[in-house]
This record gives structure tokens, sequence and C-alpha cells, in this order.
């Protein structure tokens, strides 16, 4: 699905800003591979997503999508494979229209005729798509997007990311935003349509709980690296306290001759 | 007289639908509008004069049009100019363009020839001659604004509305945002250049300087516009549009008319609207808060209506 080979990322090289975000990293996401992703603020999460969506080109590395090098592909070409659904709920839809036209847009990925695809067909399907988020959205049609709440919001999102058919989601903290309710009802509607339209998913969260719970794996992420990488049965027998632990005697092993850990 | 102050309305509110396009749907404020307007006149008036026909006249004055739109997405795309600055670019070009068109000179007459203006008064003859033209542009102004309601709900249309919206969900879809701004700007301007060919035609002359100060009589057009009623819909936006131009219009002829009791001159105008923009552009600011937090009142009450409904429902099923 997704190949990942040394890849790495430097903001500002050759100043005194400069930043490696991202160093020399390695990662393979099988097909229907769910990855939830943790790691501290700053540790290269989003630059991760943000080199595999195609927002930024890689200072280094390849990545390959479904066995093609994607690595200098513009990002809405990448679109068609990967679905991303941002932190705040306004970065996946249009305010300024309609929830209808919000959906035909997201309908078929890639670039639009001059056909009227909106009719009343589509609308009774979208109708009975926005049942399926139980927020009474579908009688809502022609509501505009700037209307709804941050949570009815990513859910549209989420549904609309789903509906263009893509192979792989990239969650970034998609229910940070929201309150616990309606994270809740965000984060039921992920696995329910990723095991539906069998997609593979990377999902960023800073909530250690979601990260156990769902998914097949478990990456963490710290200074631009992965440091952590559990599969399945590993991943079964996790909790909190254990994953921090594992935390924190790989910490302690990377620092074991630093003097400055302990000051 | 009543009459001209709508033909002029009329006329300049395909101009201002062209500025409706890049300003408010497509979010690029666009400044090819003041050259464009000028060369849609010139190309309009030359083809005329040189006998090729009223109709391909006023179809090159608009493809000619949608070409300026063309360069000035060409040089914001690829050379990563801001829109404003690719926008005056082209305009400041097309100065020296428009001049080149109309044979080096900066005014070009249209006498004793024929022009769809001179046209339409044999075509309505049943009408007095103010109310032919009326009714003629009219008929032009309808047909142009049902060709552009139907444009914007095509798929096509309504993923330009989406990228002036917001870009990054575009992007998402996987269409090449570049691609949609081209076309939404060369509409744009092919509409602009429209107007300004049946300006010339109107007027009986082509100018070098006819679209000075054009994007800021649009913008004026456009929130006058505004403020007659809210909504989403395309079909209604065109025509709050075309209403905001024709009240503009005919604001700045009562200036002119009525103004010099004050000692307002012509050449005040520009100032008089840049004036009625900041203070539309206050007036809205307020207003727009206030109604967005009203919108989302209403959706809301909508909403909870909708919930107890169906919580009835199910408490009646059981
Ligand atoms: N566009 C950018 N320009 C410059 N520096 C950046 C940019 N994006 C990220 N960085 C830097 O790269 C590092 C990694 O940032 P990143 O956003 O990937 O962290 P993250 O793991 O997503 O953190 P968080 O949990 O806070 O979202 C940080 O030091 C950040 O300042
Ligand atoms: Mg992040």
């Amino acid at each position: 699905m997704l190949k990942i080979e040394q890849v790495s990322k430097v903001f500002y090289p050759g100043t005194v800003n400069e930043k490696r975000a991202l160093d020399y990293v390695n990662l393979e996401v099988s097909d229907g591979d769910f990855v939830t992703v943790v790691g501290s603020n700053g540790s290269g999460k989003s630059t991760l997503f943000n080199l595999i969506g195609g927002t930024f080109p890689v200072t280094g590395g390849k990545i390959l999508l479904n066995g093609t090098d994607v690595t200098g592909k513009p990002e809405y070409k990448r679109a068609f494979t990967i679905g991303r659904i941002f932190q705040d709920p306004t970065v996946g839809t249009a305010a300024a229209m309609s929830i209808e036209d919000n959906m035909i847009t997201a309908y078929k990925k890639g670039m639009k005729g001059l056909k009227i695809s909106l009719n009343h067909v589509k609308r009774e399907m979208f109708k009975n798509e926005l049942k399926q988020l139980s927020m009474g959205l579908e009688e809502r049609l022609k509501d505009n997007v700037g209307l709804l709440s941050g949570g009815q919001r990513q859910a549209l999102t989420l549904l609309m990311t789903v509906l263009s058919r893509p192979k792989l989601l990239l969650l970034d903290e998609h229910t940070a935003a929201l309150d616990p309710r309606n994270a809740q009802i965000v984060m039921d509607l992920t696995t329910q349509f990723i095991k539906k339209y069998q997609l593979s998913a990377l999902m960023v969260t800073h909530n250690m709980q979601h990260a156990i719970q769902y998914g097949n794996r478990l990456i963490m992420m710290d200074e631009g690296n992965i440091i952590l990488d559990l599969k399945e049965e590993e991943k079964k027998n996790l909790t909190v306290p254990k994953l921090v632990e594992m935390f924190k005697s790989i910490k302690n092993k990377e620092y074991s001759s630093d003097e400055d850990l302990l000051s | 007289m009543i009459e001209g102050i709508f033909v002029d309305g009329l006329i300049f509110s395909i101009m201002v639908l062209g500025v409706l396009i890049t300003y408010r749907i497509l979010d690029f404020p666009d400044l090819t509008t003041d050259g464009s307007f000028a060369t849609g006149a010139a190309v309009a008036t030359i083809s005329i004069v040189n006998g090729l026909g009223l109709f391909p006249a006023i179809l090159l004055a608009t493809l000619a049009g949608a070409a300026a739109g063309i360069v000035t997405a060409t040089i914001h795309n690829h050379l990563k100019v801001p829109g404003l600055l690719a926008g005056i670019l082209t305009m400041t070009m097309l100065y020296s363009v428009n001049i080149r068109i109309l044979g080096g000179r900066a005014n070009v007459p249209l006498l004793r020839i024929e022009t769809l203006y001179s046209r339409m008064p044999e075509q309505f003859s049943f009408l007095s001659e103010p109310w032919a033209l009326l009714v003629g542009t009219l008929i032009i102004v309808i047909i142009v604004k049902l060709i552009l309601d139907l444009f914007f709900r095509t798929d096509l249309g309504i993923s330009i509305g989406a990228l002036g919206s917001n870009e990054q969900m575009i992007v998402s879809m996987g269409i090449n945002p570049r691609v949609l701004k081209v076309i939404g700007i060369a509409v744009s301007n092919g509409l602009i250049a429209l107007s300004g060919g049946l300006l010339a035609q109107y007027q009986g002359f082509a100018d070098a300087n006819l679209g000075v100060g054009m994007v800021v009589q649009g913008l004026a057009a456009i929130m006058i516009g505004e403020f007659l009623f809210n909504t989403n819909k395309i079909f209604l936006i065109s025509l709050r549009v075309i209403f905001g131009a024709i009240i503009y219009k005919g604001l700045m002829f009562f200036g002119r008319y009525y103004g010099y009791y004050i000692n307002l001159t012509p050449s005040d105008l520009k100032l008089l609207t840049g004036i009625l923009v900041i203070v539309s552009l206050v007036i809205a600011k307020t207003r727009n808060a206030a109604s967005s937090a009203d919108a989302r009142k209403k959706a809301i009450k909508k909403n909870l209506a909708l919930r107890e409904h169906e919580e009835k429902k199910e408490i009646e099923h059981a």
C-alpha cells in the first residue's frame, strides 16, 4: 500500500532556524492496516503526513503508493489514492456552499466537467449516506456547511472523504477539536467506514487510550524518528502504563551516556 | 431618460457578473478588469468597423477578454505572483495592446455603421426607440444570466465555487486548483469584455480609457446588491448583482444630475464610488456578523425542532 524509504525533511536548511523534522524514516503499511501514530508535540507526525500527502516535497528519500513512486507528484494527484482529514473541521469542507454542493464535489475525485450531476437520484443517495451520521443532516441538504457545528462538519468531512473512494486515510488528530461526545461519534464512524470500504489508515492521536484501542498497529514517533512499531499481538496486550514504560526505557537507552538527562 | 439608466445599468451588470466571479466566487481579487473591459470595447469596435458582422464581433470581444484572464491566471499560477499583482501586470500591458487593437488611436467612433444598438429599434419596431434598446439589452442580459446560472450548477461550476471557499478541499478531491483558476478568471474577463463590447456599441465609440475604475464600480454594485437580500443560490445571487448594477447606475445618474446643486462635478463620482464601497464594507461587516449568528441560531432551532419531531415519532411507535 504505502512504502516510505529513508525519508527526511529539513525545514529552512542552511539557516539558523534549520530544523530536521524527519530523520531518515522508513515505514511500510500493508493493505488494510490501521496504524495509530503517537508521539509528543513536534515529533514529526504531521510532517510525515504532509510528506505522504504531498503538501511539501521531501528533502530526501522515496515515497511509494501501491508500488508507484509518488515522491515528485503534486498533492492533488496523490489525492486520488489518499483521503486526508485534519484537526480543523473547517479544512475539509467549503463553508460558503450547501451540503449537497459539497457532496457532489466530493462524489468523484478529479477534474469536473460541464455536466449537471446533482439531480434527484443523487440527492436521495446523499440523504441515505447522511443518515449514517445520525445527525439529521439528511434534512439540511441545502443549508450552507458554515452553519454546521464542528462535530457535524467533521462527520461530513469524513463522509465526503470516504465517498470519494480513497485507498488510504491520513487522519491527523481529526477528533481533537471536538467535544468528547462528538469526538466519540466521529471516531465510531471512522472505524465503521474503514471496515465498510476496506481502507488502510494512519491516525495521529494524543489520546493514548484511542491509540491502543483502535487499529491493528501502533507506531510512536520521537524527534523525527519512528522509535516504536507494535503489531497485532504486541498491540493487543498493550495498556497505557506499558506504553509509557516502553517510551521511557527507549529514551533512557538513548540517553544512557548522556549526563544531561540527570540534570 | 430613465430607460437610458436601465440600459446603462444592464450593460454594466454583465461586467459586474464578471467581477462577482473573481471577487466573490473565486475569492481572487482581479484587476485585469480595467484593461479587459476596454479590450472588449476595442475588439468589438474594430471587428464591426472592418465588417466582420455583429455576432462574430461580440464573440471575438468575449474571447479576447477570456484570453486576458488566462494571461493573469497563468502569471499568478506559474510565477507564484499574488493575484493582485498578476492582474495589475495584465491590466497595464492591456493598455498598450488596446491602443494597438484600435489601430494606434485611443478612440475609435462607430458612427453611421450598423451596430447591435442601431439594429434594436428595427428589430423591435413596435416599440419606441429607447424602449427597443431597453428590451434588446434586457434580452441579452437574461441570456447571459441564465447561461451563467447554469454554468455554476454544473459539476465544474460548483467546484469553482468550492475553490473560492476552500482551496484545500479542491486539492483533496484530486482537482488541480490552477486549472480551475484559469477557467474561472477566463469566464470572468470574458463577461467583462462582452460588457465592454456592448457599451462601445451603445455609446458609439471605443476608448482605451473606458475601463478605468471599473473594478471599484463593480464592487460597489455587488455590495449594493448584497443589501437587497441574503441568499446562497446562484440564481438569486446573479439577480441581486443585476439589481445592484442598475441601482448603482441610478445613483451615479442622480449624482451627476443633481450633484451640481451641492457643487459636485462628474470627476467627483469616483470618490463617491469609493466612499460608497467603504461604507458598504463597514455596514456589511457589522451586518454579516449579526446575520451569520442569526443564521446559525435559525439552523439550530430547525435542527432541534427536527429532533423533537423524531423523538415524538419514536414515542408514538413505542
Ligand atoms: N511548515 C513548517 N515550516 C517550518 N517548520 C515546520 C513546519 N512544519 C513543521 N515544522 C517543524 O517540524 C517539527 C515537527 O512538527 P510536526 O508538526 O510534524 O509535529 P507533530 O508531531 O505533528 O506535533 P503536534 O503533536 O504538536 O501536532 C516541529 O519542530 C515544527 O516546528
Ligand atoms: Mg501535528
